[in-house]
């Protein structure tokens, strides 16, 4: 399964360098602030979210090497934690970073459509990204939203109660930089049973 | 003390031990991969599962459970040994069949506790995985998909050796153990990760399918590479020296050695000086030993028999100093010395030279003062220790001297040696830490103390001893750092003379300009060969390297592998190495030449075998006598305050992979100069 965010390597590119914003620098700071005395490494987390944040989506070798000068940490160790979740992304990904969630409640209700249409949409395959750098399309475990399947996550925000249709108007949306209705897309309130009248 | 019940037997156990630690007090085996003596807890293996009664039900991982008063555990039961199996079987599946081609083989933890808890087919039949192998350098070669992610590795490069280069990426299927984008380990301790590895992943790189465990003889012996005289096993297949591996000793190097001495041995077979040599019309010809002991004899007798000086090297042993010695006696000459580097030390006062504290001392010490010292070069198992009380008494290091790439957090007291003056004065700020701590000790380097001014640096520093607060009757804080496993012996047999004090060089140049007489160079290289014109120049050694070119007569001698002798370490403990295998070549002991030149010349020696040289050696100084123990002692009567003048300093090892014969010859440790110290200057 390609995922930029389940790679062992960093990834600049040329003539890349990454430094703090001075509202993240300040952020930051902030961040640092909340732990002890002594175990400011433990910032290294939200440090790391903070870059991929600020680098569009992705963190740089630049971009790791910062955090750990920040945290006065080696870079093998931050490292380690960018390449241990998967939440951080080590190569470039496009403007909306769609995870389909292909877990079984998601897929019985229909993932494998949601996957088709993506790439339909996005002219590009599982894993990559578009040569607009619009989107990059992935495959993700459960995301917890079972009950609204099948689901994805963009960027920040859950879409959920899909079905191609749906997803192929939000993509569109997406791609010509739109408005979208986040959340669920039939207008469900949170995860209420489903009205008949509503199936 | 609280007791635990292990297989139905109760044990005592001191409060603070893990289960596998009380299983071990019991007797019971527990197998493991991550865990280790020396290392941090991980516990991720999950090899070492035992049952714990009315615990949880299901096994326990004993090397990360604090053992409990009244616990039972049971190591042998059908439920450990399922999970052991189930433990194993997972490990299995992405490990290759690769044992016949593995230099792991035969010396596998893996391989031996598969025949105990492995099945005997696979029921996986999916893809194994494979991984990348990495760039580690030129000591460690990888083959990461024999890794079973025991992360002893990257515990040893974080805590012990102290340099965050090793770290374990990804997770689960994809996790892999890899450097920085794959940058060399920068750690002169990187080899121990070798011997750490349970498994095949790392192994040594200059090793490589050169034999396999069971073809190789094993000596037990010491290291000679630097002062602390590690521990060492020497692997040998006939007259060639395989591998170097480090044996536990708790005094000295406890499980580590340095890479030198680990990898520093393909020099042995390099350049070997393995004939007599003659030197005619500015060539040196082969020759045989009868026509060069006369030649040495005539020379020795129109040159001049009482200004004959003998000098000593690196690795020269005290047989060698005391049958030199008596020769030179013999003939009625004084001129011997060994203090080449310049080294001052108080004359008669053998705690001006030793590693008082005791090495083991070190890792108690909660604050410690560097005087123009490289602890990590001049003595690299020695820093771990240094390392270890950072790490753990939180112990504040000071340094005098230029600023070193040291493992640890230091403070930068001053530059030249006249910081001295103020850390006595109270008037740095160190002064405070030092004086206040409870265990702080003082560690001088020869590079302090090898100018005319040595000998004040000495007593300033014997006078800041006296007042620490742990100075007594029993504890001398004082240690002089040596960086050669010779030095300590030869001072303690004597080996000195006052007319080299202040300026070696400049002496013996003065002296071979006057008398212009024979010079014995006892594996002396450390030398310019310019200070030696003039005089007829004997070397004694086992390589061709700066000084033999030099020389007028070579006389080929064993190098460490090739001999039994004895040393003393920087602490003053006598240790004995052991013969590994045969000289090469015509060499022969360097007290039978003596031996053979004193009936030659009437010098009256009169041993004909080691156990006489021993003998002798014993009645020359008693403390020869107590093998393996550190003899201390604890006056400090040279301490007195001294004006130390702000004098510049500089370390005078320059590069620690080649600093003296051996390992100048050695191409591994050329291999580390270009791919570790160069890289790291040019960067």
């Amino acid at each position: 399964m390609k995922h930029p965010g389940m790679i062992n390597k960093v990834f600049n590119l040329p003539d890349e360098i990454f430094d703090w914003s001075q509202d993240n620098f300040e952020r930051a700071s902030e961040i640092i602030k909340k732990y002890p005395n002594s175990r400011q490494q433990s910032a290294v987390i939200p440090l790391l979210d903070l870059a991929q944040r600020q680098n569009s989506g992705w963190l740089s070798k630049t971009a790791i090497e910062k955090v750990a000068e920040t945290l006065s940490m080696s870079y093998i160790r931050v490292l380690e934690v960018a390449t241990f979740y998967s939440m951080f992304n080590l190569e470039p990904v496009g403007e909306n970073f769609v995870q389909i969630c292909r877990t079984t409640p998601c897929w019985l209700r229909g993932s494998d459509k949601l996957v088709e249409v993506a790439k339909e949409v996005s002219n590009t395959k599982l894993g990559e990204t578009s040569d607009d750098k619009k989107f990059t399309i992935v495959e993700v475990e459960c995301l917890g939203a079972c009950c609204n399947a099948p689901m994805v996550q963009i960027n920040d925000d859950y879409y959920e109660d899909l079905d191609e249709h749906s997803f192929k108007k939000l993509l569109t949306n997406l791609k010509q930089s739109k408005e979208t209705k986040k959340g669920s897309q039939i207008g469900r309130q949170t995860s209420h049973p489903q009205r008949e009248d509503n199936a | 003390m609280p007791t635990i019940t292990i297989d139905d037997k109760k044990v005592e156990f001191e409060n603070g031990m893990t289960v596998m630690q009380a299983c071990e007090l019991a007797g019971a085996e527990i197998p493991r991969f991550c865990y280790h003596e020396k290392l941090s807890i991980a516990g991720n293996c999950r090899m070492c599962l035992v049952e714990m009664e009315k615990g949880p039900p299901k096994p326990v991982a004993s090397c990360a459970m604090p053992a409990g008063d009244g616990m039972v555990i049971k190591t042998d039961s059908e439920m450990v040994k399922k999970a052991r199996k189930g433990v194993m079987e997972f490990l299995l599946i992405n490990h290759p069949l690769d044992c016949p081609i593995c230099d792991q083989g035969g010396e596998c933890d893996l391989q031996d506790q598969a025949l105990h808890y492995g099945f005997d087919k696979s029921r996986y039949e999916e893809n194994k995985r494979a991984v990348k192998n990495k760039h580690m350098g030129p000591l460690v070669s990888t083959i990461m998909t024999r890794c079973i992610h025991c992360t002893r590795c990257v515990r040893f490069s974080t805590e012990v050796a102290g340099v965050d280069d090793l770290g374990l990426l990804g997770r689960g299927e994809n996790a892999e153990i890899t450097t920085y984008l794959e940058k060399t380990i920068d750690s002169e301790l990187s080899g121990n990760v070798i011997d750490l590895c349970p498994v095949g992943a790392l192994t040594s790189k200059p090793y490589s399918f050169k034999s396999r465990p069971w073809e190789l003889t094993k000596t037990e012996t010491f290291d000679v590479f630097d002062g602390v005289g590690s521990s060492i096993r020497v692997d040998t297949r006939g007259k060639q020296v395989l591998r170097v591996l480090p044996r536990i000793n708790e005094d000295t190097n406890e499980e580590w050695i340095s890479d030198k001495t680990r990898f520093a041995i393909d020099g042995l077979s390099r350049q070997r000086l393995d004939k007599v040599y003659i030197k005619e019309n500015d060539k040196l010809n082969a020759s045989d030993w009868d026509s060069a002991l006369n030649i040495i004899k005539d020379e020795i007798n129109i040159r001049g028999k009482d200004k004959t000086i003998t000098l000593s090297g690196k690795f020269t042993d005290a047989e060698t100093i005391i049958s030199s010695k008596l020769f030179s006696k013999g003939l009625g000459s004084n001129f011997y010395d060994c203090r080449f580097d310049n080294a001052q030390i108080i004359h008669g006062e053998n705690e001006s030279y030793k590693f008082n504290s005791s090495i083991q001392e070190v890792e108690n010490a909660d604050a410690i003062l560097l005087v123009g010292s490289n602890p990590r070069w001049e003595a690299s198992v020695l820093n771990a220790r240094i390392r270890k009380a950072f790490i753990h008494n939180n112990c504040q290091v000071g340094l005098i001297g230029p600023a070193l790439d040291l493992n640890y957090a230091y403070k930068e007291i001053s530059v030249s040696l006249n910081g001295l003056n103020e850390i006595l004065d109270n008037k740095s700020e160190f002064s405070k830490v030092l004086f206040n701590a409870k265990n702080p000790i003082i560690i001088v380097g020869t590079s302090a103390i090898n100018t005319s001014e040595g000998s004040s640096v000495l007593k300033t520093c014997a006078e800041i001893a006296r007042k620490l607060p742990n100075y007594s009757e029993s504890f001398n804080p004082l240690n002089i750092l040596n960086q050669d496993i010779s030095r300590v012996g030869s001072l303690e047999l004597g080996f000195v003379n006052k007319v080299f004090d202040g300026n070696f060089e400049k002496k013996l140049k003065e002296e071979i300009g006057l008398n212009k007489p024979v010079v014995f160079l006892l594996g002396l290289d450390e030398l310019n060969p310019k200070s030696l014109e003039g005089s007829f120049v004997v070397y004694l050694g086992h390589h061709g390297d700066v000084n033999a070119q030099h020389a007028d007569i070579i006389l080929p001698s064993p190098a460490y592998t090739e001999k039994s002798s004895t040393f003393m370490n920087i602490e003053g403990r006598t240790i004995q190495t052991s013969r590994c295998h045969n000289p090469l070549g015509d060499a022969k002991e360097e007290w039978k030449i003596f031996r053979v030149l004193s009936d030659l010349l009437d010098c009256g020696i009169q041993f004909n075998n080691l156990n006489d040289v021993r003998k002798t050696l014993i009645n020359e100084n008693k403390n020869f006598l107590a093998i393996l123990e550190a003899n201390s002692s604890s006056n400090l009567s040279f301490s007195s305050k001294e004006d130390i003048k702000d004098q510049s300093l500089s370390y005078n090892i320059s590069n620690f992979y080649m600093n003296d014969s051996i390992s100048r010859a050695s191409e591994t440790m050329a291999n580390c100069t270009n791919e570790i110290l160069n890289k790291a200057k040019a960067s």
